[in-house]
């Protein structure tokens, strides 16, 4: 390519660089002038550049730039911009009712996202990124509620906890018949025959005679004479089929010996009340209450 | 046009000196071997022509900017606090009004099509009559010939620019040259002035703009504008169509030999040479080789020398020639819109069939721009004001109630596109029984009322709950409709309930 004949194509009247491609020339033109000022004003002001931006690293910092951008305090601004957007909306969750909240599309719409990210954040843990819970965490997404499905139960719940040592959390205890001697092996057997009859399912009928009595002494005053339940102490309905802890008969037999009762934070202990209502109508929505 | 080496075919050489010749290797001859790395622009000084083409140029001229200028300021009722220009690029409200027409950002495809459109058109154009928009429409050429004619108003024609810019300062040339520049410069910021007013509301932004209000985009797109106008149009002009412009390249593919183009009547001009008066025309062509097709021409090549990359075809030569034609009492029309087939069919003596304008380019074109204007009819008549989308919840897939029943969670957007609150009625067809239920209502009912305000998408939580003795299938398909004023949309989705569930 270097040393190449200096020919001149006869067409154009123009020289030729020498390069060929399938008897195709590459004409020799001039590149005009102004395409030249405008490569050095390229360089130009990438000089300016360097002055007016952050450039040029050195030991122990950088050249800063005569216009003191920074990314570092543009986000700073961008959230300090967030929290007083926030501050005005959650001023409006503030001032409404979680019934307000739930009925106007727009503060519904804010509460969700709200309540959406903060339940990622805390709630998930336990209870499922989508609320569908686990074995010893209630499933938030049904229509089966321990301590109650409407918003202002939620929200109660949400502030104080379940047993979690606030003073107004919600507290209840089912005994451990087994462990502590109130119920022998074959009355615990009883009663477990007792609560899968409750629940619609075949069992042994002697069993369930022998633990009439027994359920009606020891269990209905929470769990009611028909086994229905009740909210304001927790009891859940063992006529459903919904069973925190399992439904068969190993696992409600081990529940009757050992009583098991989940914990959950008081929440109104470290978010603020907005949140709060945020979160209780984004679980109440989403349960399709 | 692009020039090829071709050394495997030998065509007919082009008589001495006549050949194609790109502006390089002009500007090569004149710098007199060499040529050196940079080429310096050779100054051109067009002169003012009058005839039939300068007439339709001065028209268009003066339709094109009016139109640019005018557009922003016209006004258009809409309802609400929707704005009232008639033309309107909205970008922070992400929305784009064109008279009665109003597109959503995810409705850009109309705008695809109608580049599409406007693609098709130009090749269809170039292909029957030649680079028209080169020549008359395209904002270089108007904008340089609005130039051109502010600089004959200061420094006078061809010959006066010429003198002046070859004699040394003085008083005279400085006021004119000044003069030149600050009517350029204002031009060009009335320009740059005007494309603003298509993203915001004119008459709130040229208040905001001159009290140092308006936006910062506004002030830089204007000076921006100022900027390449002022460069492009004063000092670059035909440069820009020659180095920068990719369509003098890409539009010897749209041209053929029957394509309408300026075109130097070879047949009828040739052999060339002086002539003087009461001299016989016999054995001679018709050019005089009076030179004033190159004088006023604005791109500075000689149209005698064929089509070539250069030529914007504005018809300038042909009126500066038929003057001459017309003074030697020759017939007009030596240079003329004619095509290569012809010129090259008369030198051979044929006279018939010269012209085909029917060919099987211009027919694919034709049919392209008729299809494609075809379906973008169809789509603006057919466009509905609702749009409906889906989204399943992915977690859980689905939850079983204390009583058997399955209940699905789904997220609808419902978009209102019309200009007034509509409530949409929501039903989930395909599943017999479902009860529907959203956030903020207390029942479960068969279908549900949304109100969607004017301009704006909703997201709706909406659950569906299915009996156990209705779940016959692990997966139901199922359809959302969405409908209100006459006009509904439906979405395909699909209940779950798992295989545990379905009976």
């Amino acid at each position: 390519m270097s040393e190449h004949q200096r020919e001149t194509d006869a067409v154009s009247g123009v020289e030729t660089t020498g390069h060929e491609w399938d008897g195709i020339r590459e004409l020799d033109n001039p590149l005009p002038r102004w395409w030249l000022w405008v490569f050095w004003a390229c360089v130009l002001f990438s000089i300016g550049y360097w002055v007016a931006m952050p450039a040029w690293p050195g030991i122990s910092g950088y050249t800063q730039g005569l216009l003191g951008k920074s990314d570092r305090q543009e986000v700073a601004q961008a959230l300090a911009d967030l929290k007083t957007q926030r501050g005005i909306n959650g001023a409006k969750l503030r001032d409404a009712t979680l019934q307000q909240i739930e009925s106007d599309p727009a503060l519904q719409a804010y509460a969700l996202s709200v309540g959406q990210s903060a339940f990622g954040d805390n709630c998930a843990t336990c209870h499922g990124p989508g609320g569908a819970g686990a074995k010893g965490y209630p499933n938030l997404r049904d229509d089966v509620w321990l301590w109650g499905g409407n918003l202002e139960d939620i929200a109660t719940t949400l502030r104080h906890g379940i047993r979690s040592g606030d003073p107004a959390a919600r507290v209840s205890q089912m005994p451990a018949f087994g462990r502590d001697g109130m119920l022998d092996a074959r009355q615990v057997s009883d009663v477990t025959e007792y609560v899968v009859a409750l629940s619609g399912r075949p069992a042994d009928r002697a069993a369930v005679g022998r633990a009439t009595q027994l359920y009606a002494d020891q269990c209905s005053s929470c769990h009611g004479p028909a086994g229905k339940g009740d909210q304001a102490v927790g009891a859940p309905d063992l006529t459903d089929a919904e069973w925190l802890y399992g439904s068969d008969r190993a696992a409600i037999s081990g529940q009757i010996h050992n009583g098991r009762g989940g914990v959950m934070p008081a929440w109104g202990q470290r978010f603020d009340p907005e949140t709060i209502k945020a979160i209780a109508v984004y679980i109440h929505a989403n349960s399709g209450q | 046009m692009t020039v090829v080496i071709d050394r495997t075919s030998p065509t007919n050489p082009a008589p001495q000196g006549q050949g194609p010749v790109s502006a390089a290797a002009s500007a090569r001859k004149k710098a007199g071997g060499g040529g050196g790395l940079y080429k310096a622009r050779t100054p051109i000084y067009p002169k003012l022509v009058h005839g039939r083409w300068r007439m339709i140029k001065w028209a268009l001229l003066i339709l094109t900017l009016a139109v640019y200028y005018i557009v922003p300021w016209l006004r258009w009722e809409r309802p609400g606090a929707l704005p009232d220009q008639a033309v309107l690029v909205d970008f922070t409200g992400r929305r784009f009004y064109f008279f009665f027409i109003q597109l959503w950002p995810q409705e850009v495809y109309f705008i695809t099509g109608l580049l599409v459109m406007a693609a098709l058109a130009l090749f269809l154009t170039t292909a029957l009559f030649g680079r028209l928009w080169c020549g008359y429409a395209c904002p270089q050429t108007v904008w340089t010939d609005l130039f051109i004619a502010v600089e004959r108003l200061f420094e006078g024609d061809r010959n006066a620019r010429m003198k002046l810019d070859a004699s040394p300062m003085s008083f005279d040339k400085l006021w004119r040259k000044t003069g030149k520049h600050l009517v350029w410069l204002g031009i060009s910021f009335g320009t740059g002035g005007a494309w603003i007013f298509y993203f915001h509301d004119a008459p709130t932004l040229i208040r905001d703009f001159w009290i140092g209000q308006g936006p910062a985009t506004a002030y830089i797109s204007c000076a921006v504008l100022t900027a390449t106008t002022y460069t492009f149009a004063g000092t670059m002009r035909e440069q820009v169509c020659t180095y920068m412009c990719p369509w003098p390249r890409i539009q010897g593919a749209m041209l053929d030999k029957h394509s309408l183009q300026v075109t130097y009547r070879r047949d009828r001009g040739e052999p060339r040479g002086p002539h003087k008066k009461n001299q016989s025309w016999e054995g001679r062509g018709d050019c005089v080789d009076c030179n004033q097709c190159v004088v006023v021409c604005p791109m500075g090549i000689d149209i005698r020398d064929g089509a070539q990359l250069e030529c914007i075809n504005c018809g300038l030569c042909i009126d500066a020639c038929d003057e001459i034609m017309q003074r030697v009492g020759r017939p007009k029309g030596l240079i003329s819109y004619d095509t290569d087939h012809a010129v090259a069919s008369r030198e051979t003596g044929e006279h018939k069939g010269l012209y085909r304008f029917i060919r099987s380019r211009t027919v694919f074109y034709a049919v392209a721009l008729s299809l494609i204007s075809g379906v973008m009819i169809w789509g603006l008549t057919h466009r509905t004001s609702i749009d409906l989308h889906a989204l399943r919840d992915r977690n859980p897939t689905f939850v079983r109630l204390h009583d058997g029943s399955i209940r699905n969670g789904y997220t609808l957007k419902i978009t209102n596109r019309g200009f007034e609150p509509r409530t949409y009625r929501v039903t989930a067809e395909g599943l017999p029984g479902a009860l529907l239920k959203t956030p903020g209502e207390d029942a479960s009912r068969g279908a549900l009322s949304v109100v969607v305000q004017p301009d704006e998408v909703r997201a709706v939580r909406v659950f569906v709950t299915l009996k156990g003795e209705a779940i016959t299938a692990p997966n139901l398909p199922m359809r959302f409709k969405a409908e209100a004023a006459g006009e509904s949309v439906t979405v395909r989705s699909i209940f779950l309930s798992g295989e545990a569930n379905a009976r």
